[in-house]
């Protein structure tokens, strides 16, 4: 049994009139604009990494359709369990430019008080759960707020990601099985981009796709074109309708490819197929995008010199005040461990300010040396 | 040539200037050529060599049969490890980073460690799981971890953790020659840090025994991993105010030398525990236990902790978390002045 893979927009940019989801002339040229700053963001991200201004960064390069188409089909209201290759979510979500890059520099501006390594965002603001590197442990979690959406009688719908590595973990059979048993309101969407880190998709399953996995867990499989960003959106709203109808999670299994290495401390080239690496690249999603819109005339080149100088103009402007911002005052280590602070915490606490105090503390600061 | 000359491949026969990684890769070549039982697997290990480096090139010189990538399933790593083991090969499995190690955890506590004692001792576990462990490397919660306590406590289990890259491959060898579970843990920060002579070819370091970094008189400074070249550090600080500071590396966690530590104790009266896990109940706090049972009548002051906080590990503030010369040279200090 084989699960066809949907698609919609053509190598071209055309889409068939009866596959087109016809969204507004507006909300497409913002879905364009959403990918290409996610784009631009991501190059800034590493260029300062390289550069030594920040300590680490990971990549979504070649993956913006599959995390914003999919993520386009929820409400504001519902809930996103990310895994950590999802940034895009947090434009489409309206989280400021400024605190996404101050989370990059862990400085005092950061919503999560520098706690965290570069891109483990968290953002109530956007109902963006905090993410951490452990892999998969989101799924589970987001099979167990659906069950709490369900026992309150609320209309949230979940979604969270992991990548094709994601899929051997634990939770993954955890939070599908609990999932499916509970009937969570929950769209998992498995992004198989090819790769975890160096381990590729062939050494991760014997399965002919993660897709059809989901019906040991007693859910619908879908198969869709991850670099086709309509396919994404159509696929994912019937599965969001279906499961706020209450009629339980999904499986989608976006199939795109990791453009960059896994991060700024990988180097891909040793390991990857230099030929399928180059017929991807062709397979661009914003490219593609950017066809369609043509098709459409909500595209030309003064539009993306629009977009991009905004984007990078943003960008900018979010380095320079992040920089300039200095670190988290050493008290707020101890915060945040638990609601109150306990005895022993206060008296840690102490006995570091006093030391630092006499003038003599820590300055040697290590760098992610891979 | 100097024994720290980086460009010498050789500064004395049989003997290899390496860093504490190098000597790692080392110990698997030498122990695989050795014994056809020991297999190597893990995340990234094969083909890429580790995201460290650790097993580069073993795939090429052994094949894939004996070192291989697996799917991302630390459960799936260790289970299989704990297979292997008990049908009577010596896995050596790689946890990418200790901070992952959690979904292993039951095979690791409740079958590897469990599984000699249960069985009457018909069925034993000799395998060893390597992992990357501690921080600075700006890593934050998840890259940075030193949770060998909860290794510690698992009777069943041993713990080995090196300092130097002599150590590091003469206890790896010792521990996948080891008939019990081993816990290899390779502090991360130094894994570069710095070079020093390795013997090649067999060499083995017993588990179990500890080593004196720096003789002293006046006070013990007892560590492991990467606090052992911080302790040092603060010792020659020290000596310059007058203070002659005994530093030592345990190397092995469990079973601990207590001859060695106990003998320490009672020339300087004075012992200070180091280590960057969080303070409470910590490793260190077995170490001041061990001493006030046994050593109260040589003590001069308390036994004093240097450890991390009581926090997740911090990724901005990672500088102000680990113990560096300025809080030891505190802790001594407290040792004298109570």
């Amino acid at each position: 049994m084989s699960l066809d893979l949907h698609t919609i927009i053509d190598s071209d940019g055309k889409a068939p009139k009866a596959k087109d989801p016809n969204l507004p002339a507006a909300e497409l040229q913002k879905l364009y604009r959403l990918m290409v700053t996610t784009r631009l963001m991501d190059d800034r991200g590493l260029a300062l990494q390289r550069q030594g201004r920040i300590g680490f960064y990971l990549q979504s390069t070649g993956q913006e359709a599959s995390h914003l188409g999919t993520a386009y089909a929820l409400k504001q209201s519902d809930w996103l369990f990310p895994a950590y290759r999802q940034p895009g979510i947090l434009l489409l979500r309206e989280v400021p430019i400024d605190q996404i890059v101050c989370e990059w520099f862990g400085n005092s501006g950061d919503t999560s008080k520098g706690r965290q390594m570069p891109v483990h965002y968290s953002f109530r603001r956007a109902n963006f759960v905090s993410i951490s590197s452990p892999i998969g442990t989101q799924l589970t979690q987001a099979a167990g707020a659906g069950m709490a959406a369900r026992i309150r009688g609320d209309d949230t719908v979940f979604m969270t990601f992991c990548g094709d590595g994601g899929t051997s973990s634990n939770d993954f059979h955890t939070g599908l099985n609990f999932a499916g048993v509970y009937k969570a309101p929950v769209v998992f969407v498995v992004e198989n981009n090819g790769w975890a880190i160096s381990v590729p998709g062939h050494k991760q399953t014997a399965s002919e796709s993660y897709a059809i996995k989901a019906h040991a867990y007693g859910m619908p499989g879908v198969r869709v074109d991850g670099n086709d960003i309509l396919a994404v959106y159509a696929v994912t709203k019937a599965a969001v309708d279906r499961a706020r109808r209450g009629e339980g999670p999904t499986l989608i299994e976006t199939v795109t490819y990791r453009i960059a290495s896994h991060s700024s401390s990988d180097d891909a080239s040793r390991y990857h197929d230099a030929k399928v690496h180059e017929s991807w690249k062709k397979k661009d999603p914003i490219q593609r995008f950017q066809k369609y819109l043509e098709h459409k005339k909500l595209w030309n080149a003064k539009f993306e010199a629009e977009v991009i100088e905004g984007a990078k103009a943003a960008i900018q402007a979010a380095v320079t005040a992040a920089e300039a911002m200095p670190n988290p005052a050493p008290e707020t280590l101890f915060d945040d461990v638990y609601m109150n602070p306990t005895a022993q915490l206060k008296e840690q606490k102490q006995q570091l300010l006093d030391l630092m105090a006499k003038g003599a503390v820590g300055s040697e600061v290590g760098h992610f040396p891979l | 040539m100097s024994a720290t000359d980086s460009k010498s491949s050789t500064s004395k026969p049989g003997v290899k200037v390496m860093t504490l990684i190098e000597a790692v890769t080392d110990a698997l070549r030498t122990e695989m050529a050795n014994d056809d039982r020991v297999v190597v697997f893990g995340e990234d290990v094969g083909k890429k060599g580790g995201v460290f480096g650790a097993t580069m090139g073993i795939q090429d010189q052994f094949g894939e049969t004996r070192c291989f990538d697996t799917p991302l399933s630390e459960c799936g790593i260790i289970g299989a490890a704990v297979g292997m083991a008990v049908y009577g090969m010596r896995p050596v499995a790689e946890i990418q980073f200790l901070d992952f190690i959690y979904p292993a955890f039951d095979q690791i506590v409740s079958e590897a460690a469990k599984m000699r004692y249960r069985s009457g001792g018909e069925y034993t576990c000799p395998m060893v799981i390597r992992s990357p462990y501690g921080g600075g490397i700006r890593g934050g919660h998840y890259h940075s971890q030193s949770s060998e306590a909860y290794f510690c406590h698992t009777p069943g289990l041993k713990v080995v953790i090196p300092s130097t890259p002599a150590d590091a491959k003469g206890l790896l060898i010792a521990a996948i020659r080891d008939e019990d579970p081993v816990m290899f843990l390779e502090p991360k920060k130094i894994y570069r840090h710095g070079k020093g002579e390795v013997p090649l070819g067999e060499h083995v370091v017993p588990i179990g025994k500890g080593r004196i970094a720096r003789e002293g008189t006046d006070c013990t400074v007892v560590a492991y991993g990467a606090m052992v070249s911080v302790c040092e550090q603060a010792a020659e600080m020290a000596a310059q105010q007058g203070r002659s500071i005994e530093v030592l590396d345990l190397r092995t966690l469990v079973p601990l030398d207590e001859p060695m530590l106990l003998e320490s104790v009672r020339k300087t009266g004075r012992c200070v525990v180091v280590y960057e896990a969080p303070k409470t109940c910590g490793y260190g706090a077995e170490i001041a236990a061990i001493v006030a049972e046994k050593c109260i009548e040589y003590l001069e002051g308390p036994v004093v902790r240097v450890a991390g906080f009581d926090t997740p590990f911090p990724y901005t503030l990672e500088h102000l978390y680990m113990p560096d010369v300025a809080r030891v040279l505190a802790g001594i200090d407290k040792s004298f002045h109570w």
